[in-house]
């Protein structure tokens, strides 16, 4: 992804506003969703996709990392917001209505040959498959398998608990059990996880609450409708003082059992093993976006000087 | 009429015509404060009335007529009734009913209740005009010459300056008071159209040769609990229906925004302001209303809050948000030149925390003025040049419709003085080689702050080693603006007859800083 680790926030940008498109890059959210799909109405699909395409090649996004929603297979807008979108190769396609390894292998077939008809290595761009049904929740360890193209799950709460036929709640239980289905099989692939919007722009708490719950889940990130939100959503997925404090001890007991030759080592008293190990440089990586820790790259724009 | 470059490199006329007054180019922003601290302060005249005079006039014309007001003269206005003001064309039209001619108009400044004002150049009623802003019809009457006389630009602390050195004699102040008594004790803190603050009008009462109140609220005397304005510096007292309306005062500023790209603005000024090491106990703040500036202050007070930091005071334009910070106990005191929306009134008239001040003690630079004092300001712009000089008077299309306000004091005075602005707005990028017209200088502009990036005053060397060490987004200035100019264009200068100014920029301290030329018609 970019040489980015972490994603925590992913903020939708309705795909036929220009004067949202043009200022994404600096709301400082991780990475960018340009909206083809729900937040265009059906007059303005063309004229959405035509300008998603061309600020694609004309904007520079800078740290963000750029996703596409594009609009589902079932729709006559699939294949055009492919073959418009594709060859300006953004990071990934996130792919509306995931409910089979099918609908995965049917896009990817599809973005592999406009890859090679314009030239860009296969496999450049991602796949970031929506479950957003039950059926996508039930199967979704085979969405994330099916193709090496699939970078990363991500809920769409709103289709689903439609699709469940239920209504949201503020605690959020009605969720629980997607929401774990689907990290559970992002992690079981290595892939992302992104957790669904919180929709209500006003209510920043209950924003924060949910944020927190999905970081707790193992979600690697979350979905964003404004860019209020980003700043609470990057505060909940920050790691705890203690642990960032804890996992450089662990790396640099790493570091030096390495050179002393020694294959265990114990940190406070605990063998450390290579999970361990794996989870302190996460750990470090995320605690890398906050500035409190001192650790360097904050995500800043710093071109200065 | 003869030119000079002055030392910002802008050429400013030596004479004006129409008026009776010396040019100085301007030296730079301290340069005349520090040669010449000392400046010489008008006597105004002292005017005796035997007991049992009446004060209060049967109506405006008999009190214009009592005033001696003739061809010639000098009027002025406050305009703290800013878009509710009644007052300014009421007298205008009594005034030229009466067929006085060839005035000098001395507000505080000019808002978009004043456009009657090109009906009363065009019949020669004004024929000189010192303001800190024009807008509207009237901008655009002044940017294309209709003038005869260049208008005088001076900020809020340069006019108070004007008046109390005498370059601005006021012959008749009319002075809109929200109540008075039947002696003139004035207040705006009080009455159906309450202002608030009467700080402008405060040093026209204490320095021009007669002063009339005029009201829509008399009450008897004594006017209590509050006085802004004692009857020893009122001659006349009018009774009128109206002098306006305060719901207009506010223009839909008042509450925080929700626009993503002023937020992010907003962020990265507060960002910079606890990056610069002086929001600790004893901060002292001023800020506008508008836009992303309230929204700083809505970061502020969470930082402080969370912080358990007290400020020291809050200055300038003060608007409902400001006396919010002061009940939370969050700053110790409020100083008011100017009430931006008549919730305020409340406030002024109950907390004695909350004090009025007048435009010189605000920011006159010849007294030890307030904003000398001010830790942080935040300002807005209409566009900025790559050597940090602000704008805040013509358009991109050359016509003037802004105002000086107290930018350039608050600039000046301030330790911490950032600028904020979108880094284009209607496909017009706000980064220029070069501003049109300098309101602010540079020197004085300590960072530029857009949704893009953080641009900080090479001067600043400190502020730049803090911003960066607090991983802002800090940009080069130069290469912001070639980042906006790809995305939007490089827009042609609009086309301007430079052997013709209407208007003049006077720097706080009296020197000219610019000049503003009038806009070709084709």
């Amino acid at each position: 992804m970019n040489d980015v680790t972490v994603c925590r926030s992913a903020l939708y940008i309705p795909g036929n506003n220009p004067g949202m498109i043009q200022h994404c890059p600096y709301f400082g959210a991780d990475s960018v969703i340009l909206d083809l799909e729900d937040a265009v109405a059906i007059s303005e699909k063309d004229a959405a996709r035509k300008l998603v395409s061309s600020f694609l090649e004309a904007l520079d996004f800078g740290k963000s990392v750029v996703v596409v929603r594009i609009n589902g297979a079932d729709t006559p807008y699939f294949e055009k917001d492919l073959l418009a979108v594709v060859p300006q190769a953004p990071e990934a396609i996130r792919l509306p209505k995931c409910e089979s390894p099918k609908d995965i292998l049917f896009a990817d077939e599809l973005i592999t040959k406009i890859e090679t008809a314009h030239a860009i290595p296969e496999g450049t761009v991602k796949i970031h498959a929506m479950i957003e049904s039950a059926l996508g929740v039930e199967r979704a360890f085979d969405i994330a398998s099916c193709s090496s193209r699939v970078e990363a799950l991500t809920l769409g709460g709103q289709d689903l608990l439609a699709d469940y036929g239920i209504q949201k709640t503020q605690a959020g239980h009605e969720l629980f059990y997607p929401r774990a289905r689907v990290v559970s099989a992002a992690k079981a692939n290595g892939l992302l996880a992104f957790d669904t919007v919180w929709t209500d722009t006003t209510d920043l708490d209950g924003l924060k609450k949910e944020s927190k719950l999905a970081c707790e889940l193992g979600f690697t990130g979350k979905a964003a409708i404004h860019p209020s939100q980003i700043d609470v959503i990057h505060e909940a997925f920050k790691p705890d003082p203690k642990e960032v404090h804890k996992a450089k001890r662990i790396m640099a007991s790493a570091e030096r059992a390495l050179s002393e030759g020694k294959g265990a080592f114990a940190v406070d008293g605990r063998m450390v093993d290579a999970p361990v190990i794996k989870r302190a440089q996460h750990l470090l990586e995320l605690a890398k976006f906050y500035p409190e820790f001192n650790l360097g790259d904050q995500g800043g724009v710093k071109d200065h000087v | 009429m003869s030119n000079v470059t002055n030392a910002i490199g802008r050429k400013v006329p030596t004479q004006l015509k129409g008026w009776n007054k010396v040019c100085t180019p301007y030296k730079g922003p301290f340069e005349i404060v520090k040669e010449c601290p000392y400046h010489d302060r008008v006597i105004p005249p002292m005017r005796g009335y035997t007991p049992g005079r009446k004060k209060i006039a049967a109506n405006l014309k008999e009190a214009i007529e009592r005033s001696g007001l003739s061809d010639g003269m000098t009027i002025s206005f406050h305009h703290h009734l800013r878009n509710g003001d009644a007052v300014l064309p009421m007298v205008l039209d009594v005034i030229a009913s009466m067929g006085i001619k060839d005035l000098t108009l001395a507000p505080s400044s000019l808002t978009d209740a004043h456009q009657c004002v090109v009906d009363y150049i065009r019949s020669g009623v004004i024929s000189r005009i010192t303001t800190s802003g024009l807008r509207g019809k009237l901008g655009e009457t002044i940017s294309s010459g209709e003038l005869a006389s260049p208008v005088i630009i001076r900020s809020h602390g340069g006019r108070a300056r004007a008046i109390e050195e005498g370059s601005i004699q006021i012959d008749v102040a009319f002075i809109a008071a929200p109540s008075a008594d039947g002696e003139g004790n004035v207040t705006g803190a009080m009455g159906p159209e309450a202002c608030g603050s009467l700080g402008y009008a405060m040093v026209d009462a204490k320095y021009a040769k007669h002063v009339i109140a005029i009201t829509d609220n008399l009450v008897p005397f004594p006017l209590a609990p509050k006085i802004s304005i004692p009857q020893n510096l009122v001659d006349q007292v009018v009774v009128v229906d109206s002098i306006g309306d305060s719901t207009k005062i506010a223009t839909g500023a008042a509450r925080i925004t929700k626009n993503p790209v002023d937020l992010r603005i907003a962020k990265n000024a507060f960002d910079l302001i606890c990056a610069s090491g002086l929001l600790e106990n004893g901060f002292s703040f001023q800020v506008g209303v508008g836009g992303a500036s309230l929204a700083v202050a809505s970061f502020l007070r969470s930082y402080m809050r969370e912080k358990k930091i007290k400020g020291s005071f809050g200055l300038g334009g003060i608007g409902g948000y400001m006396v919010e910070l002061l009940e939370e106990g969050l700053f110790s005191a409020l100083f008011d030149v100017q009430s931006f929306d008549a919730s305020v009134t409340a406030s002024i008239l109950n907390n004695p925390l909350h004090m009025e001040i007048d435009q010189s003690q605000y920011a006159n630079p010849f007294t030890d003025c307030i904003v000398n004092q001010l830790d942080v300001v935040a300002l807005a712009a209409l566009d900025v040049d790559v050597d940090f000089n602000v704008n805040v008077i013509t358009g991109n299309n050359g016509v003037i419709r802004g105002a000086s306000g107290g930018h350039c004091d608050t600039a000046a005075g301030a330790k911490l003085a950032v600028v904020l602005a979108p880094s284009f707005r209607g496909g017009v990028p706000t980064i220029k080689d070069s501003v049109q017209t300098i309101v602010t200088p540079g020197e004085t502009v300590d960072a530029i702050v857009t949704e893009r990036g953080i641009c900080i005053n090479p001067r600043r060397e400190d502020l730049l080693e803090r911003a960066l060490k607090a991983g802002l987004p800090v940009k080069d200035i130069e290469k912001l603006k070639s980042e906006v100019e790809k995305l939007t264009g490089k827009p042609r200068p609009p086309k301007l007859d430079e052997d013709r100014v209407v208007a003049v920029v006077e720097y706080r301290d009296g020197t000219t800083i610019d000049s503003i030329y009038a806009r070709k018609q084709n």
